[in-house]
């Protein structure tokens, strides 16, 4: 895959946008090519399964398709699509958690890190703290790991996290609280596994 | 003021999620305990706000499932529409008929009624 096909700016998605909106299924189809990337990404932060973020964008994109109407234009389209996603991916994983035995559970934790963007600028000692992060990340509570995601990462609020998650607020900012509190342990803790001897991630970023 | 108290109020605090009291700060600017653990909540959240441009690669086909996964729910929701469309103009057609009929009916009965007030005038 080619770096031109990495997502682009709000701006350029907004002709395809208004096409999409006005039942142009080959706008929308556009949509689909130039945001997949973006969306599976989030996908797999939020799922940390490879299976479940595949469900997750399609579902994804279905339920956008079917919502176009709605979507009124005060937002960015890709932050409406993240709401969507998100949305999907914590419904996933809570019925998928519902279904898989204890055993197979640590395989939801197995790292799927398929880097697109070898960033020239990012040092080898940036890229080895971030693959840990990745690393830590995964192995949070999926309940605690939505949240750190979707405000951390991607920058939600609270507010609209609460919203799409269907908890209150003052949940969202608890289960932020631990989540920051139980990645930083992962990260910096001797006791666990990701602790790295080298401090990759005290002076990598 | 502890340096267990600062590190529970540091999770919330690290972004200005929540206001740092005078007397925390003050303990922060002299406890280096406390400002290395402050060092690593911001390093730990700009490594996080990193991962937002680290593009993770689905393998080859999401792309063509999902195009192919919404023309098929197109499909379905237009069958279902054509299918809905005729059972109305079914009902429609039903109940115009069953209409027709009892205006006829009534007309019969009206008809009837009037010829047999009309007889033994004549008679």
């Amino acid at each position: 895959m080619s770096t031109s096909e990495l997502p682009q700016g709000p701006s350029a998605l907004e002709p395809l946008v208004e096409a999409a909106r006005e039942g142009d299924r080959q706008a929308f189809d556009e949509l689909v090519r130039r945001t997949y990337v973006e969306t599976y990404t989030l996908a797999m932060r939020l799922t940390a399964h490879e299976e479940d973020a595949r469900d997750v964008v399609q579902e994804t994109y279905l339920r956008a398709w079917r919502g176009l109407g709605s979507f009124r234009g005060d937002a960015q389209f890709t932050t409406w699509l993240y709401r969507i996603t998100a949305n999907t991916a914590y419904t996933t994983v809570k019925r998928r958690r519902r279904h898989r035995a204890d055993a197979l559970d640590a395989m939801i934790h197995d790292p799927v890190e398929v880097r697109l963007d070898a960033q020239p600028e990012e040092s080898a000692q940036q890229s080895a703290m971030l693959d840990r992060l990745s690393v830590a990340l995964d192995q949070l509570p999926p309940k605690l790991r939505v949240l750190v995601v979707l405000k951390d990462v991607y920058g939600l609020s609270h507010e609209e996290i609460a919203d799409e998650l269907g908890i209150s607020v003052s949940a969202a900012k608890v289960r932020l609280h631990r989540g920051r509190k139980k990645l930083r342990d992962l990260l910096y803790d001797e006791a666990h596994p990701n602790h790295g001897s080298d401090g990759g991630i005290e002076h990598a970023v | 003021m502890q340096c267990d108290d600062i590190a529970r109020i540091l999770p919330d605090a690290v972004d200005g999620g929540v206001a740092v009291e005078d007397s925390v700060q003050r303990h922060i600017d002299t406890c280096l305990r406390c400002q290395a653990e402050l060092a690593r909540y911001r390093k730990m959240l700009r490594g996080l706000h990193l991962l937002r441009t680290r593009y993770l690669e689905p393998a080859p086909g999401l792309v063509a499932q999902t195009l192919a996964l919404i023309e098929e729910a197109g499909e379905r929701e237009a069958r279902r529409a054509i299918l809905s469309g005729k059972r109305i103009a079914y009902a429609s057609a039903i109940g115009g008929a069953a209409a027709v009929a009892a205006g006829a009916a009534a007309t019969v009965v009206i008809v009837h009624r009037a010829r047999r007030r009309t007889v033994p005038a004549a008679g």
